[in-house]
């Protein structure tokens, strides 16, 4: 079938949308950005691809399911391969770590393999049904555990930790650009026969589900159009005509999820758009912050270090706020100083958070302005639109300025560009 | 105005001669304490050249002075020596790259230091910074200091009493003092002869700034503008080389014209016009080429700007300057400068622009250091885009401040700008080129 | 008889007052009434006085207006004082001002002049220029035609002449109000503990929105309740505040000064009512008259230029030694290109006079007064280690 895919080369994470000939959405892929762009776009790409065929697979499955939730299977048979991509790349750091040993002789290769079994064990209760992981990628998983054991394998050998987290280090990056490899196929068959046989209540007709495998297998899923964007990316590894500029791309990927929108706020990581759509989603006004920290994803970011909190604490504590507390600071740097002569003052931390979070939107107020104020549908995408207390603020600010306006929040709205980029690929193909 | 550019470029005799007005000027400067020339140094805006002339001095003007440097690259250092010596960072980076030029010997182009001015004419005109440069300057090397205060049009009209006060000041303050450093005295008709060739040069210069009406436009009236721009705003209005050099530079955009040609670039002629922009704001200068190549590949060409209306508007309302009336017409000269212009005064023009030079968009260069240009910027975007319903795009750069110049922020605003204006164009929108 | 507390409360809640509902009562009392507002850094008061209006001084948003229409017309680069202004415009708070004057400070406030012209077409605007050249012939004459085209708008909008008689009754009235606001400050400078900066900062403030009869009348009440209070005298050091002649500083700065150890003995706070340093006559032609107050008897700020270069700075030296000051706190707002540009010649000149001084800058609505007691504090300790018994 034809497909057409969107990559989005953002700051912290890559991101795939491939969407189907009809314009819906097959699947999704993200994967953290590394210093080989080619690479991060190939890992995202496949992960959308994976995605892709566990949409295929399900669209069936569903057909082939005579009575029982086949829910349970589904995440069994997602899980399996999760599982076996992550011991495959475990493998790989595992051998590219020996051969950065200078020598057998001191021991570190005894450490080496106690702390690969340890992960290898881990993997099971990692990937397990229900089991949270705070990031799905290679490196966060494997390197908290590697850590983990190599301080406790270190204290017990005597060798030093800085030796085993140096073996670490000279090879994560050069596994991380390695491309991955085939797909999903030769998993597939043993990961579902595995889950169905963890699911004794389902019961499924054979042929159809015989069919569904291979129309999850086997169709051909045709690049027939990439586009791909990237905000500050010297060279993307697309060529030119193949590239859109990550602010149409955004809008557009706004207009696919929510047809009656007119303005889109982005606070990302590093910086902050505010765009005007019109009915085509095409963009027609756009203004960004991308000077100044402040207004941005990495202000929270700089709070939660100050707090010594986790980033998606933040949130939770300043929705019990009772009092509102005004910070003046736009500054991301002064506004920890702020911060900390608010508590010395005596001043609650949900009421100083929500005070920051205040800050930060009244930020993004300024670039919507610039922008041509908020028309509605309202949409707000990016990792600051899963925080409720930023929400609460923007909803607030929103409704005394601008009156009643519908506001979209899509928990997926990390793939907006990626979407957007998709759609352009799909607009493309068909002219 | 850079030795820079010329070596990539096809050799245009216009270029050439330029350039060769240029050495040669600073070589007079910096000749100047043994030739016993005196020398004075002034704004650009409200560059009172021809009078100059009449007393044999030479001008200098360090906003060109900070352009050359910047365009070199050396501005930078020179802006950071300020700030050590306790110059705020948010104060205006020509200001700061003078001052820091100046520190470590104020070095020409041609490499030998430049003279401490003899005469600060402070061309009080349109921006209020130039008050406080020259008072520093001032400050530091007690130079002899002459204030022409030239009003602010705040309805949009240069009154009688504005151009009285200004024809005042020239007859009691400036003249006098430029008599007494210079040791000549004023002779009126030499004023008149200078005027007189500075009108014949506005005349071929204004033809080529209206060439940019036709489609293609042989010019680019922003980057290339800068080039053009040159001897009539300078040390050379007035003169029988800006005579020459319009006449020369005129031929050559006929030509173009005439062959259906397009602007020359960096790297060779524009072929494709895909976008005609206007542009409010000054350029950056040190990352000029970069920043225009950012237009070129993208086949997008400026066909009007503000820019080179800063040190005089003569196309607009057909100003010349009139040896008839020497000290009046000096005096409108000043008054009218495009930042001595109130803000709905150049949005009219500027939508004047846009619609005489069939534009498809709106571009502003936001410069962190001039408040002057900039505030009041985003406004006058608005009100363009809602009076000639085309797209306005804007970005924020500085005048000779590397810090503040981001390659990847303004050509991803500029690159999402143009794919806009692309996009609306193919689904038929207000966008679309006429 | 009020205490000084009581004034300075109802100073406060003036200053507090963004809706500005004492102007707005002032103009409904009396029909046909009208105000005129106007920014720093000065205009002659006396011209809006005859013609019968309220002149209102309005110094941007403060600490506590959240700006957020108004950043939609600048640049982060750009101070905050234009933006909180335009942000009043836009919520309607200045929807009772008949008209508004920009004066000639800095090409920010300048511009804003054309920009207020767009956004509110029909309200009378004014771009308010002085001359920088102080010859009577030259300055002098062009001055005198300004302030006749000022009087002439202003008559438009009255609907009636200005007379030469109520323009010099005008000026005697305000010539009393420098003479009180003269009493005030130098009172501080003489005892600073009786007469703390904050209280005759919002006192000054409330002279931005009362009628000036009844600023006057105010002062001298809050002088008679000043010498009454008690008030205990610290060892704090004595210094001059300058480069806040504009975007005004959050109250909580000016407090902080003191609090850290420095009396404020002299400021430029609010020029407009400090600007002449002398009476104006008031017989003969006002506006004539007004015109040589200006080029003869005005105070001197960045905003003007210093046509001898000698003497630049000179006004802040005298003013050190006049106050008993023992040192300088330069104190500007971000972005202010007068008071940055200014500072490094003001600096050189109190360097030359051996006169210590010290640099920050704020914004209007600046949180964070840590850095600000830290850096007047250690000042004040230098100034009295180092000063001689």
């Amino acid at each position: 079938m034809q497909c057409f895919i969107g990559i989005d080369l953002g700051s912290t994470t890559t991101k795939a949308v491939l969407l189907d000939e009809d314009g819906r959405i097959l699947g999704r892929g993200i994967t953290n950005s590394r210093s080989n762009y080619a690479t991060a776009s190939a890992v995202a790409k496949q992960e959308a691809r994976t995605d892709a065929r566990m949409t295929l697979f399900r669209r069936s499955f569903d057909k082939a399911v005579v009575s029982g939730n086949p829910d349970a299977v589904m995440e069994g048979v997602e899980l399996a391969i999760r599982r076996e991509e992550f011991l495959g790349q475990l493998q790989d750091l595992k051998a590219t770590c020996r051969s950065h040993m200078k020598s057998e002789a001191d021991g570190l290769g005894e450490a080496l393999d106690e702390i690969f079994v340890y992960i290898e064990d881990e993997s099971e209760t990692m990937f397990a049904p229900g089991a949270e992981r705070k990031s799905d990628f290679f490196r966060d998983l494997a390197g908290a555990k590697f850590m983990q054991k190599g301080e406790e394998v270190a204290k017990q050998t005597g060798i030093a930790f800085d030796a085993i987290l140096n073996l670490y280090d000279k090879s994560i990056i050069d596994v991380e650009n390695r491309p991955p490899e085939g797909g999903v196929r030769s998993m597939f068959k043993d990961a579902l026969d595995e889950a169905l046989i963890g699911a004794p209540d389902l019961e499924v007709d054979a042929g159809k589900l015989e069919a569904a495998v291979s129309e999850a297998l086997d169709v051909e899923l045709e690049e027939t159009y990439v586009v791909g964007t990237g905000y500050g990316r010297v060279t993307l590894p697309f060529p030119k005509e193949h590239i859109r500029s990550e602010i149409l791309c955004h809008g557009l990927g706004a207009h696919v999820m929510y047809p009656e929108t007119r303005t889109v706020l982005d606070i990302g990581g590093q910086d902050t758009k505010a765009i005007q759509v019109d009915a085509q989603g095409i963009v027609e006004n756009f203004q960004m912050n991308d000077r100044c920290a402040a207004g941005c994803g990495r202000y929270l970011g700089y709070i939660a270090d100050e707090m010594n909190m986790g980033l998606h604490e933040l949130g939770p504590m300043a929705m019990k706020a009772t009092k509102t507390i005004r910070i003046n600071s736009t500054c991301t740097v002064f506004a920890g100083a702020e911060l900390r002569d608010r508590l010395a003052l005596g001043e609650k931390r949900e009421d100083i958070l929500a005070g920051l979070h205040r800050a930060i939107i009244l930020r993004a107020m300024s670039i919507i302005s610039r922008s041509g104020g908020i028309t509605d549908q309202f949409t707000f995408t990016g990792g600051v639109a899963n925080n409720a207390a930023a929400v609460r603020e923007l909803e607030k600010l929103i409704e005394e300025n601008y009156g009643k306006v519908t506001i979209n929040i899509d928990p997926a709205s990390i793939y907006t560009g990626a979407l957007g980029a998709a759609t352009f690929a799909r607009r493309e193909a068909i002219h | 105005m850079s030795a820079e550019m010329q070596d990539d470029v096809i050799k245009e005799p216009s270029m050439l001669k330029q350039k060769a007005m240029i050495a040669d000027n600073y070589e007079q400067l910096t000749s100047a304490p043994e030739t016993g020339r005196k020398v004075a140094a002034t704004y650009v805006p409200g560059n009172l050249n021809e009078l100059i002339m009449c007393f044999d001095m030479l001008n200098n003007l360090p906003e060109i002075n900070a352009i050359q440097n910047g365009m070199r690259k050396k501005s930078g250092r020179m802006i950071q020596d300020a700030e050590k010596m306790g110059h705020s960072e948010d104060v205006c980076t020509y200001v700061k790259a003078d001052i820091g030029n100046m520190a470590k010997g104020a070095i020409a182009p041609n490499g030998k230091p430049m003279p401490v001015p003899d005469l600060l004419l402070l061309s009080y005109t349109g921006c209020f910074t130039f008050m406080k440069w020259f008072e520093l300057l001032r400050d530091e090397y007690g130079c002899k200091t002459a204030m022409l205060h030239v009003p602010y049009t705040g309805d949009g009209i240069i009154t009688d009493n504005m151009r009285d006060y200004v024809v005042k000041q020239l007859k009691e303050e400036v003249i006098p003092a430029m008599e007494e450093v210079s040791g000549v005295k004023f002779d009126i008709d030499r004023l008149r002869e200078n005027l007189k060739r500075s009108a014949e040069a506005e005349d071929d210069f204004v033809w080529v700034l209206q060439s940019a009406k036709s489609k293609p436009s042989p010019i680019d009236a922003y980057f290339g503008g800068v080039y053009y721009i040159g001897p009539i705003f300078t040390a050379f209005r007035g003169t029988q080389d800006a005579v020459d050099y319009y006449k020369i530079l005129r031929g050559e955009i006929e030509a173009r014209l005439a062959n259906g040609q397009g602007p020359i670039t960096p790297e060779g002629e524009l072929k494709e016009e895909r976008y005609r922009l206007v542009v409010e704001g000054p350029p950056n200068w040190t990352s000029f080429r970069d920043f225009w190549k950012m237009f070129h590949e993208e086949g997008a060409v400026v066909v009007a700007s503000t820019y080179t209306k800063v040190g005089g508007v003569y196309d607009y309302d057909g100003f010349r300057h009139d040896p008839d009336r020497p000290l009046e017409s000096l005096a409108e000269y000043c008054l009218g400068c495009y930042t001595n212009r109130n803000l709905p005064a150049r949005v009219d023009m500027i939508e004047s622009y846009m619609n005489d030079y069939q534009a498809d968009g709106f571009l502003v260069n936001s410069i962190k250091s001039c408040n002057s240009f900039s505030a009041g910027q985003l406004m006058m975007m608005r009100e363009i885009e809602t009076r000639t319903g085309k797209p306005a795009a804007f970005i924020e750069t500085d005048l000779v401040d590397p810090r503040y110049f981001s390659p990847a922020n303004v050509k991803n605003r500029l690159e999402s700008y143009f794919q806009m204006i692309e996009q609306k164009r193919k689904g038929g929108g207000p966008a679309k080129a006429a | 008889m009020r205490s000084a507390d009581e004034i300075v409360e109802a100073c406060e809640q003036l200053y507090d007052d963004l809706d500005f509902a004492q102007a707005r009562a002032w103009k409904a009392a009396k029909p046909g009434r009208k105000v005129i507002g106007f920014m720093p850094v000065y205009v002659p008061r006396e011209i809006i006085h005859a013609a019968g209006m309220l002149p209102l001084g309005v110094l941007g948003g403060g600490d506590s207006l959240e700006v957020i229409h108004g950043d939609a017309y600048y640049q982060s680069y750009i101070c905050r004082i234009p933006r909180s202004t335009v942000e009043l415009a836009i919520s309607k708070r200045l929807d009772f001002v008949d008209g508004m004057l920009f004066p000639s400070i800095c090409d920010v406030i300048r511009n804003l002049s054309g920009m207020w012209k767009m956004m509110l077409p029909d309200v009378y605007v004014r771009y308010f220029d002085v001359p920088q050249n102080y010859k009577d012939d030259i300055g002098g004459t062009y001055y005198i035609e300004e302030l006749k085209e000022l009087k002439a708008g202003l008559e438009r909008l009255a609907g009636r002449e200005i007379t030469e008689d109520a323009l010099n009754a005008s000026i005697e009235v305000y010539n009393e109000n420098r003479r009180a606001v003269k009493r005030v400050y130098d009172y501080r400078a003489g005892q600073p503990w009786k007469a703390p900066a904050w209280e005759v900062y919002l006192l000054m403030r409330a002279g931005m929105l009362l009628p000036v009869e009844e600023h006057t009348a105010l002062i001298d009440e809050y002088l008679v309740a000043c010498a009454e209070a008690d008030r205990p005298m610290r060892d704090n050091c004595r210094i001059i505040m300058q480069g806040s002649f504009c975007e005004q500083p959050p109250l909580a700065l000016i407090k902080s000064i003191e609090l850290s150890g420095c009396y404020i003995v002299d400021d430029d706070y609010m020029l407009v009512n400090r600007w002449l340093l002398e009476d104006v006559p008031t017989d003969g032609d006002p506006i004539a008259n007004l015109a040589e107050a200006f080029l003869k008897h005005s105070t001197e700020t960045a905003a003007k230029y210093e046509p001898c270069g000698e003497r630049k700075g000179k006004y802040l030296v005298d003013a050190v030694k006049d106050r008993g000051a023992e040192g300088v706190i330069f104190a500007a707002p971000s972005f202010c290109d007068p008071a940055l540009l200014d500072r490094p010649m003001l600096a050189n000149a109190l360097s030359k006079a051996s006169v210590p001084h010290i640099s920050f800058k704020y914004a209007e609505n600046s949180g964070q007064m840590q850095p600000i007691r830290e850096q007047a504090g250690t000042f004040a300790d230098t100034i009295k280690l180092w000063s001689e018994p």
